[in-house]
Formats: structure tokens, sequence, C-alpha cells
């Protein structure tokens, strides 16, 4: 392709891509920075239906001055990325001089808002990203050997988990295993403990969240897997057969390294979207048990007081630990190009 | 009906004259945005009616509505010329210098305000207020009958009581209460605290001061009253509590006073439990004289970046909104309405109680909302037993130092 071709090929989505991806993350960068300005306080007499009080107010003139010398804000550098919200350097060190072993430092880490939810976060994507693929696999290889006019059916009501909106699934599963709910009473007369509740125990929740999350997410590795299962070259499979491999040699030596790029890629795109585990969490109203960094950023958002720069500084170190997670994966991507030149 | 009558006129630019026409208003625009509950919805519909030629009137009412009245406020001109806050919602527009003073209208056009109803800061009326909320004593008559018992006057009385009930063997988890982890749980921690008469913050400056005997006992107290709760209480806010009530699940529990109609209400409900379901003033803590709750009141502003012309609009509209005439039988129990004319239906007394037991108002405090939502947050872990009260105050004091030192209140 020319050069001049290749610009106006190019340039449409080049500048869709500065616009909603470069800009915005150039902007949280500089949030994350930057603080609003100190608050000129004063002491006002507030009055209501209830009477009058002394009140604490801002004073809105001297602030206005200020923000109209420096609309940024007031220059912050990392000093947000080190506070207890986030990264809390302080905090770690004093928890690493004051703790008598390893346990001890863990559990005084654990407390700390970031780690708790990388705590919860990393669990997640690494227990859920597995299961869903194998999961995934498994269903795509069942359906793959079905009667071709039962296969329609059957492709419909395995992709059902991924159609219903996060959301709305968490929430009809939320009330099912209420106490009171179907699941709930069901699992209680398994276990015959009629006060046990999934909601109330942090080791449950997190089991419950993984479950649905693996359950949400198995039908999009199904639908990739399916896709390639159907390109498997059928010369191989036969001269696999007449050698005699039995059907699960057949899947460990030729299936599975035929559609291991997809697996490659259905892995990259879960390991993203489970690190930004959110809508579970929300629909289970879960945050007393897990957290997660996309939680964290809403929480900051929709709380009475904004926290602009809190949620900006988080959401920067959501892409620094998107990107680190991504590394192996790309890098192994990579490779494979290099070697097929 | 009211939706659609909400989209015609967001839609229709110069809607065309209502039979209510002529709250005086020359010309301009007006933007409500506000919460969604019935009283707000009255109060939205009336002001919509003075829509007419030159004049356009649109509401924009959701839950999310303080998700998005700060940014719709900001831009110069505003998105909405009016938000409709409570008084901890009206700090966020204030702190951001987003609405106006209100005193040359009022003085023009509002004299038929009374005084109670403005809401002034330093002098300057910044809201009118139109009705009154607090959480109080909800309970269940014949349930207590049956245990022997009379309504609770302290939140010690209440325990005692939810510990007859299930040993009696009358209900399972006889207490209800807002504890979802967030917002809610916050709320009963302010609460319990001003009823043990603390301070959030020492006196005069953003430092804050929980982490005391006070704190400890007030959550003392919370965690005793959660031993009598159904187990899923971090998962409850005030529906979910509802729904608990309705299912005749619960005996007692700390409600707000605009939740008591809805429970009167027959869907998920029983004749025993609508019959039974009566109110009370609310209850005391830890021998103290302060109620263990706040005041709230709700009202609306007038925003800052719009024209004198849109200002006056608004502010009309607003009027009418709130006029002696949307009092009737039907509106009458929706809430506590500070407007004339309203004589309090027997659903309002629980309100009336705690205004004359001197509740306090929740604070208008530029940072209060910042600690509100530190104890959201960290509390939890002390509700489910995973870590001591100190160490759950602590923490809260901790995240509130990170978020008022990122806000500027603290250096």
């Amino acid at each position: 392709m020319k050069h001049r071709t290749f610009f106006w090929f190019f340039l449409p989505s080049g500048l869709a891509m500065l616009f909603f991806i470069a800009l915005p993350i150039v902007s949280v960068v500089l949030q994350s920075l930057h603080t609003p300005h100190d608050q000129v306080l004063v002491e006002v007499e507030a009055c209501g239906p209830f009477g009058c009080e002394t009140e604490t107010a801002v004073d809105a003139e001297a602030t206005a001055a200020l923000r109209a010398e420096k609309p940024l804000g007031k220059w912050a550098g990392l000093s947000i990325y080190l506070d207890r919200g986030h990264l809390a350097f302080n905090e770690v060190s004093a928890a690493w001089e004051g703790a008598d072993d390893l346990g001890d430092f863990m559990s005084s880490i654990g407390n700390l808002p970031f780690y708790k939810a990388m705590g919860f976060t990393l669990s997640y994507t690494f227990i859920v990203t597995p299961l869903l693929i194998v999961l995934g696999f498994i269903i795509a290889v069942t359906v793959n050997s079905l009667n071709r006019h039962l296969k329609g059916l059957v492709i419909f009501f395995s992709l059902l988990p991924m159609i219903v909106t996060p959301l709305i699934g968490s929430l009809i599963l939320f009330w099912m295993i209420d106490s009171r709910g179907v699941l709930g009473t069901l699992i209680q007369f398994i276990a015959s403990d009629p006060d046990l509740s999934l909601k109330a125990s942090t080791p449950l929740t997190w089991v419950m969240l993984m479950v649905y999350g693996v359950w949400h997410s198995a039908p999009f590795a199904f639908v990739v897997f399916y896709a390639g299962l159907q390109t498997l070259p059928q010369d191989t499979l036969e001269s696999a057969m007449i050698d005699g491999a039995s059907r699960w040699e057949r899947i460990r030596y030729v299936v599975i390294p035929h559609i291991m790029p997809l697996v490659t890629f259905v892995a990259l795109i879960q390991l993203m979207d489970n690190f930004r585990v959110l809508e579970p969490i929300i629909g289970f109203n879960a945050s007393a048990h897990a957290t997660s960094l996309s939680w964290i950023i809403l929480n900051d958002l929709g709380g009475e007081t904004r926290l602009l720069s809190a949620a900006a500084t988080t959401s920067v170190l959501t892409i620094i630990g998107v990107s680190i997670l991504l590394m192996p994966v790309l890098i192994r991507t990579w490779r494979d190009f290099e070697r097929k030149d | 009906m009211f939706k659609k009558f909400l989209l015609a006129s967001a839609f229709t630019l110069g809607a065309a004259s209502l039979a209510h026409a002529g709250c005086g208003i020359e010309g301009g625009n007006v933007s409500i945005v506000g919460n969604e509950f019935p009283a707000i919805q009255t109060v939205a519909k009336a002001a919509i009616e003075c829509a007419e030629d030159g004049v356009t009137v649109k509401a924009n009412l959701t839950a999310d509505h303080q998700k998005i009245n700060v940014a719709g406020m900001t831009g110069n001109p505003a998105e909405y010329s009016s938000a409709i806050v409570a008084n901890s919602s009206i700090v966020a527009l204030m702190n951001d210098d987003l609405i106006r003073p209100l005193d040359d209208l009022v003085a023009e056009h509002g004299q038929s305000l009374s005084k109670s109803q403005l809401i002034s800061v330093d002098g300057k009326i910044m809201a009118v207020a139109f009705m009154a909320n607090a959480q109080h004593l909800v309970f269940r008559k014949d349930i207590l009958e049956k245990a022997g018992l009379t309504p609770p006057k302290t939140y010690e009385e209440m325990l005692s009581a939810a510990k007859v009930i299930k040993e009696k063997g009358l209900l399972d988890y006889p207490l209800g209460g807002a504890y979802k982890a967030g917002w809610n749980l916050a709320q009963e921690f302010n609460n319990m605290f001003i009823g043990h008469g603390g301070e959030f913050f020492k006196a005069g400056t953003a430092e804050v001061s929980i982490n005391n005997e006070k704190g400890v006992a007030t959550l003392e107290m919370m965690k005793a009253l959660s031993e009598y709760m159904n187990p899923d209480f971090l998962t409850h806010d005030s529906n979910a509590t509802s729904a608990e009530w309705k299912a005749g699940n619960v005996a007692l529990m700390n409600m707000w006073g605009s939740r008591v109609a809805p429970l009167k209400t027959t869907e998920g409900s029983s004749a025993e439990v609508i019959e039974n379901t009566d109110i009370a003033g609310p209850m005391t803590v830890g021998g103290g004289t302060i109620p263990a709750t706040t005041l709230w009141w709700d009202g609306w502003t007038v925003s800052k970046n719009i024209s004198d012309q849109d200002a006056v609009a608004t502010f009309k509209a607003l009027l009418n909104g709130i006029d002696p005439k949307i009092i009737n039988e039907e509106t009458s129990p929706l809430a506590v309405w500070l407007i004339d004319g309203y004589e309090p239906t027997d659903l309002a007394k629980g309100v009336f109680a705690t205004v004359k037991a001197k509740a306090k108002p929740y604070p208008m405090r530029p940072f209060q909302g910042l600690l509100h939502s530190a104890l959201g947050d960290e509390l939890a872990d002390f509700m489910q037993g995973k870590e001591s009260a100190q160490q759950a105050l602590a923490d809260v004091e901790a995240a509130y130092n990170a978020a008022a030192k990122e806000k500027g209140f603290l250096q």
C-alpha cells in the first residue's frame, strides 16, 4: 500500500483512537496528579425548619478566586497514589514494622482498601478465567457432537447467561440465593443448617461471585471455541482415528492444539474483563465482603462528596494492572508472530 | 400517566398552556432535577403546570439525582435551573458555589413563604424547604402485646424486647434496620453516635473525633442489635427492610417517616401486618436525652449559572409547586409537609415526635459527606466480627483523613 493511501485509510480510526482513547487517558492521568485547592472555611450561622446552628461552610468567593488562578487545582504529584486509599506506602511500611509474622502483616494489609480490593480482584481473575475457558471448551465439544437438529436450540440456551445483562442477572440470582429465596432455602436444606446464609459469609459470597462469573462468561468462550471447532482439519482427525487414537487422545493432540490461538484470545479478553469485575458486586450487594478496583472508582464517584482525584488515580492503577496482567499473553503472541516471519 | 405527562413536557418545547396556567411567569426555562419519591413528584407536577407559551418547565426525577446535579449545574448556562435537595445533598452544591442566594427573589415574590421554610446559611437564603423527614420507631402492636411489652423508648429496651420476642418463639429475627454496607450503615452509625452525645468533629475544624468511647459504645450497640436481625442485614437497605417488615418477619425497627405510608399498602403484605403496624417517636440510647436519630428537610434551590429571567421563572414555578393548593387528601399522607394548610395525618406522628424530642438535624457541613462515605466503607468489617471496634474507628478516621486531605479540608 502506498504511504499516502495508508494515511487516508488509517486517518479516521487514528482520529477516533486519539479522541476516544488517548485523550481521556491523558485527562485521567492529569486529574490523578492534581487535587482541589485547600478549602477556605468559615464559621457561619445556618438556619432551617429545625432552628439555627453554628456551622462550618466553604467560603465560596475565596475558593473561586483560588480556582480562577489555577483551574486545574493544586499540584499533588504522586501523593494521591501513595495515600491510604491507594498504594498506602506509609501504612504498609508501618504494618511491616509492627507485624509479628507474615500472617499478621497480611491481615493488616488486607485492611487497606486498595489491597483488599486487589485481593478479591486477583483471586476472581485467576480462578474464574481458567474455569470459564475449561467449561466453555467442554460445552463447545459437547454441542459440536450433538445431532444437527438439536444444535441450534442448545446453542441458543447456552448463550442465554451472556445475553442477560450482568446487573440484572446478578440481581435475579441475588434474590434466589436469599435465605428466604428458592436457592437459599435449597442450600439450607442440603446443608441441614437453617441459619446458613450465603450473603452473610465472606467465603460463600466469594464462591457465589465466582460461580456467577463463570456462569456469565462461559458462553463467550463456548461461542469462540465452537467457531474454532468448525475449522478442524478432518483429515488429521480421521488419520488419528485410523491410528487408533481414543476420543480423549484426539481432543488432546488434535483439537486443543488447533484451537490454542483461540484460547489465547479468550484468555486475553477475559483476563481484562474479570480484572474490571464490578456488576456482580453491585448486583449481589456484596461490597461488605468483596470489593474490586472498579467498585472503588464507582464508590468514589457516587459518594455524598465526589472524590475525582481518588477515582482518577484508581483508574490509572487499573490501567497499569491490566497492562501487567496482559504482558505474558502479549509477549507470547508477539513471539509467535516473529516466528512466523 | 404522570410519566407520560413528564415526557410530553420534556420534549415539547413551548409546551401548550395547561388548565392551571398563569403562575405569573413572563418567560424562561425551568428545568428541575431531584430525587424520585411521591412527595417530590407532587411538587414537580405542580411546578410543571406553570408551563405556557414562552415558558418551558421540565423535571428529571431520578434516584441518581446526586450523581448528576453537580455536573448538570456546573456549566454556564446550567442544564438544571433547580435541584431538589436535602440537608445532606445541598452541601455538594454549596461547596462548588452552584446555587444562588434567594433573598431578593423571596423579598419580591415569596411573601407567601413562612420563615420556617427558609434555609439560610450565613444570613443568606439558599433553599426553600417543603417537607421534613426523620427515622423513628416502627412497631408491631400484636407481637408486642403477645410478648407483654410496651413500645421501647430506648435502644436498650429495644434489645431486651427483641430478646423476649425471640425467646417466646414469636419471631426468629425480631429487629429490622437499614444496615446495608455503605450509606445506610453509616447513617445508622450517625444516629447512634448523636444519641450517645457524640460530636463528629472537633469544634470549628475538619478534624474528625469519632475514635473515642462514644464511638465504641455506638458500634457495640449496633452490633448487639444486629444479633437480632436477619443474618443478611448488611445487604438490607430501606427497601429490603420494608419488604421484610411487610412479610411479617420483623417486630421493631428504626425507619424513615416517609416509608411508613408504603408499609401500609397491601402489596407483599397481609391484613394482619397492615393493621398492627404502628409508629412512635425516636429512641434514645445510653441514658442520653438527645434522640438517636437525625432530622431532615427536603427543599428546592435555584441554580447560580442561569439568566436572571430563568431564575425568576424557576422560583415562581417551584413556588407554585409548593403552593398550599397541592395539599389534599391524596397528598397529605405522602410527607410531613412544611406547607400552610397541611393537617398532619396519623402517619406523621413519628416525625412530629422526633421534632418535639429536639432531635438534631443532619449536619450541613462541607466535609460531613466524606465522613459518611468513610463510615459506610469501613464499618462492615466490624459488623461481621472481623475486627475490633477500635480498629474499625481507626480505619474510618484514616479513610476520612485521606479523603479530606485530597479535597483540601485538611492540610
